[in-house]
Parts: C-alpha cells; structure tokens; sequence
C-alpha cells in the first residue's frame, strides 16, 4: 500500500476515522506522516488530530468577526485556529457563537447531562422558573416568533449561567 | 521521597487479578476539571500555572484517597524518572514534557493518578485491573467529589465542567480499556473490527503502535464524545462494546485453534525461540513477541507459567526501564543488548512450549 500524500513510499501509518457516519481511512509514510506531526503515535490521538485540530479550523468567526479577543485572558480565535485550544473558562462564553457548530459536530449533544457539582444544584425555584421560560420558548418557537424566542433564550441563559466571578477562588 | 523509592516494582503492580484480564489488560476512567478564574495551563504564563498548583497540589494531598501518596513538580524529577512513570501508563507524554508549575500525585497503589496542570488543571485518573470501568468511575467520582468543596471548579450549567480542548467538554470524562487482541489480528479481522467500533463513537488506538496496526497486540478503546450523554450511560455503552470484543477475541482463538491450530502454535514457538535466545532485540520486536509468548500462556502452551509474567517483560524492556540502573546514558544498540541478555535470563526458568490437546481448555471466566 502506498502512502495518500506522495504516492511513492510505502504507508506505514494508518489512520482510521469516524466523521459523520462516514469511515475516512488515511495511509502515510514514515515521512508525510513526521511532516503531518503525526510521527508520535503514543502521544497523539486521531480525535485530536482529526476532529480537534480539524474542527478548529471550522470554528465560525463570532458577530465581532476574527479579531474577537476574550476580556478575562486576551485569548483569541486566531490561537485557537493554531491550537485547538482555548484560554479559559471564560473563552467558552467570548466564542460561544462560534463554538456552536463546533460543539455539535464533536459531541452527542450540546447541552450538559451529566454530574453537576454540589455547589450547582438548582434551587428547586429556579427549576421551576426555568421549566417555566423553557415552555414558553418553545411555544415562541413553534409559533414562530423568534424575537420573543431570542429573549426568553437570553433569559434562560442567565438565570442558568450565574456571572463568574474571577476573585471567588480557592476553598 | 524520590518517585522511583515510591514505586512499587512493575511485579509487584502486576500480581493483582482483575475480571477478564486474560484479554483486558486495564480499565481507566480519567476527569478533567479546570479551577475557575485562571487561565488553562497552556495558555497561563507561569505565575498563573504556579498559582493552580499551590491551590490544587494541597488540597489532593489532604484528600484520605490520597493518605501516604507521591506528591511533588514535575521539575523535581529527572527525564528518566518521567519517562518511567510514561512507561508504566501513569503520566501522559505531554505531562512528562511539562516543566515548571506542573505536578503530580500518586497514592501507594497507584490506582489514583492526579496531573497537575497538563492540558487542563486536573487531570484525574482511576486505574484497575482487568475490566473493571465501573469500579474505577467509582473511585475516581468520588475523588472529584471530595475534590470539589476545596476548590471551585470552572463549571457551566448549559456545558458542563469547562476544559481547554472543546472535545472534553460537559463531562470532561474519558473511560478507556486496555485490550490484548493477538487472535483477531492473527485471524485478520481487526481491521473490520476497528472500522465498527469506531461507527459507535469509540476511538481505536494503538497504545504503543502505529495506528490500527498496535505494537504487541494492545489496543486501547476510548470514548470521545463527553458532552450530552451522561457518565453512566457513556460507561455502559462503552462496557458492551467490550464485551463484545472480548467475546470476539475469545471466539478468533477458539476458530483459530480448530481450523489454524499448526500457524498458532508456530507463531507461538518461533516467539519464545528468539525470546530466549536472541542476543540483541529490538523494543518493537519484544513487543510483538511477548503478545505471541502471552497467547501462547492463555492457549495453554506454558502451563506452569503466569500470564503477569508476560506483562511485567513486556513493561521491563521498556527503554527507560531498562536505562534505570545504569549511570551512563545507553544507546539504543546497547539497551538491545541488555533486553536480549534480560530475557534471556527470564526466559531460562520457562520450559519450551508444549502444543496442548487439540481440545483447548475453555476460558475460565477470569
């Protein structure tokens, strides 16, 4: 078998991915493989590579387009392109318009379902209040009045997300 | 107290008993969690990262899970020591690579494994014999429990425990089993086998080899999704699949037996021939040679010997195992020398294979 990239070594690498339903295969040399980075196979994971490295490229540039820079760290989208990375909890929040797509594409779902810490467990009145917004929304959306809708997600995000507050750390 | 006092020999790791082990080597479920309101480790500079450890190192040390445990920098120890704890599957390559403000803490027994500021602040990991996932999401939840009423962690309520990679995201949970799959490569079905687990969202690796095509035989399966799905259930979908595989693995060596009993028992024979006999192995070769040794255990060709002793040859003839000991930095050439001349001598007290009865023993359960 001869390697994907120069066709002319033989391909001593195989890489195997699930994109979509979809069974991508790719085959390198020693060589293409080392200018790809991927000549560390212990260190190095295919998710990583393919759908970290891969998806950051994909991230879609916010409504302030690419020069978005996060207030807490001076991250910005053009170091996550570089890294895959992001500089902060709060860059999560600066990016999220463009981390959206991103996050659907990796994950089964983009709404957090498993352990909450002891410190965030809802009050059983903002549970209430949210279940509360949350027919409301979808009765906006499925009537489709998407301002209504628009407000009452910013609601729901608010009640749901509390400002962080950088100087709150430690015990 | 120096790291390689603390560790206990790859022998005496080894010696436990786990359910299945004949096939799956370990089970690992690691968290990562970030502190809120500082940088992630890659991108703080380094008072930042200096400041996470002197939050985090004492308050992992406090934990009872931890009484009598290695803490310490990273800076504080030499490569080899590093690259030791690599070999044992206790430290990642990018945390060995990690220098100032990182750190690690390690209990006797090393089945609880907290980095500090790898790529996310915590990086905390459960590790068990065997097929034990369970047990291990067990240990290493409440580890994180108790975890997190000493620190305040970066946590969202729409995505969950916030990382630096965007793929760990929400439960920042990667639950991961060790296997030992010789008869479905030797039966030439691996391939086939990867491209469907991977269909269910599960990562294939190699653990020391080159894509599907793993150096001895040893195939770590991982999920990668962490976000909308929670950890239970990750864990159970994950479980099925492993004993899916097992079931697989178990039924190629029963296939290959029957209908391939004379390639086996040859594949098995020329291993401990060159084991213990070479002069001078590569780490490659001992890899894939040992997995051969270990089937040959399992198919009942070694019947006084334990399959641990596979494993621990396996782990001893790692570079860095073998560099321990020796003042001078080997080369390559050399440590082949000193593998052959180790297994060799390990290898005198192993009698020559015996073919079994073409009846082979059944699995027995373990």
């Amino acid at each position: 078998m001869l390697c994907d990239i120069c066709k002319k070594n033989v391909a001593k690498v195989h890489l195997t991915q699930m994109d979509k339903g979809e069974t991508k295969k790719i085959d390198l040399c020693e060589d293409c493989a080392k200018v790809k980075g991927i000549d560390d196979p212990t260190g190095f994971s295919l998710a990583d590579l393919l759908l970290g490295l891969g998806a950051a490229q994909e991230m879609e540039p916010g409504a302030a387009g690419t020069g978005l820079r996060c207030p807490a760290c001076g991250f910005t989208q053009a170091e996550f392109k570089k890294t895959g990375r992001l500089g902060c909890a709060e860059c999560y929040r600066t990016f999220a318009e463009g981390l959206e797509g991103l996050l659907k594409s990796m994950h089964k779902g983009t709404r957090h379902v498993g352990k909450v810490p002891q410190s965030q467990h809802f009050s059983p009145d903002l549970e209430e209040q949210l279940k509360g917004l949350q027919r409301k929304l979808e009765k906006a959306v499925a009537e489709e009045d998407f301002e209504q809708a628009a407000v009452l997600r910013d609601q729901i995000r608010r009640l749901r997300e509390p400002p962080s507050d950088p100087s709150a750390l430690g015990p | 107290m120096k790291i390689d006092e603390f560790l206990p020999s790859p022998a005496a790791t080894l010696k436990f008993s786990g359910p299945h082990d004949r096939i799956v080597m370990s089970s690992r479920v690691r968290l990562a969690r970030n502190l809120r309101g500082l940088p992630f480790p890659g991108w703080a500079k380094k008072p930042d990262r200096v400041k996470a450890l002197e939050l985090i190192r004492p308050a992992v040390e406090s934990l009872p899970a931890m009484a009598g445990a290695f803490s310490g920098n990273m800076d504080d120890l030499t490569s080899l020591d590093r690259q030791i704890l690599v070999e044992r599957h206790l430290i990642s390559r990018e945390h060995a690579a990690k220098s100032g403000g990182s750190g690690l803490v390690l209990n006797p027994d090393l089945s609880l494994c907290v980095m500090i500021n790898e790529e996310d602040h915590l990086r905390m990991q459960a590790l068990r014999h065997g097929l034990q996932l369970r047990a291990a999401w067990q240990a290493i939840d409440q580890l994180d429990s108790a975890l997190e009423g000493k620190l305040d962690y970066a946590f969202s309520r729409e995505l969950g425990y916030l990382t630096a990679c965007p793929t760990n995201v929400g439960t920042g949970i990667r639950v991961s089993a060790m296997l030992h799959l010789p008869a479905l490569v030797l039966d030439e079905q691996i391939n086939q086998i990867i491209t469907a687990v991977n269909k269910l969202g599960l990562a294939v690796r190699g653990l020391y080899g080159e894509g599907t095509e793993a150096l001895g035989n040893v195939f770590q399966v991982s999920n990668q999704m962490t976000l909308g799905e929670t950890e239970t259930d990750l864990l159970e979908r994950l479980h099925k699949v492993l004993a899916q595989l097992i079931e697989h693995e178990e039924n190629a060596r029963g296939r290959l037996l029957e209908k391939r009993a004379k390639m086996v028992f040859n594949h098995v024979g020329r291993a401990y021939g060159i084991l213990a006999n070479a002069h001078s192995i590569s780490s490659k070769e001992t890899m894939n040679l040992l997995s051969l040794l270990r089937l040959g255990i399992d198919l009942g060709c070694f019947p006084k010997v334990d399959r641990t002793l596979a494993d621990e040859l396996f782990m001893i003839t790692q570079p860095a195992h073998l560099q321990k000991g020796f003042a001078e930095k080997l080369s390559a050439d050399e440590r082949d020398l000193l593998r052959a001349d180790m297994l060799r001598e390990r290898l005198l007290q192993v009698g020559r294979p015996v073919t079994p009865p073409p009846a082979p023993d059944k699995p027995s359960g373990n």
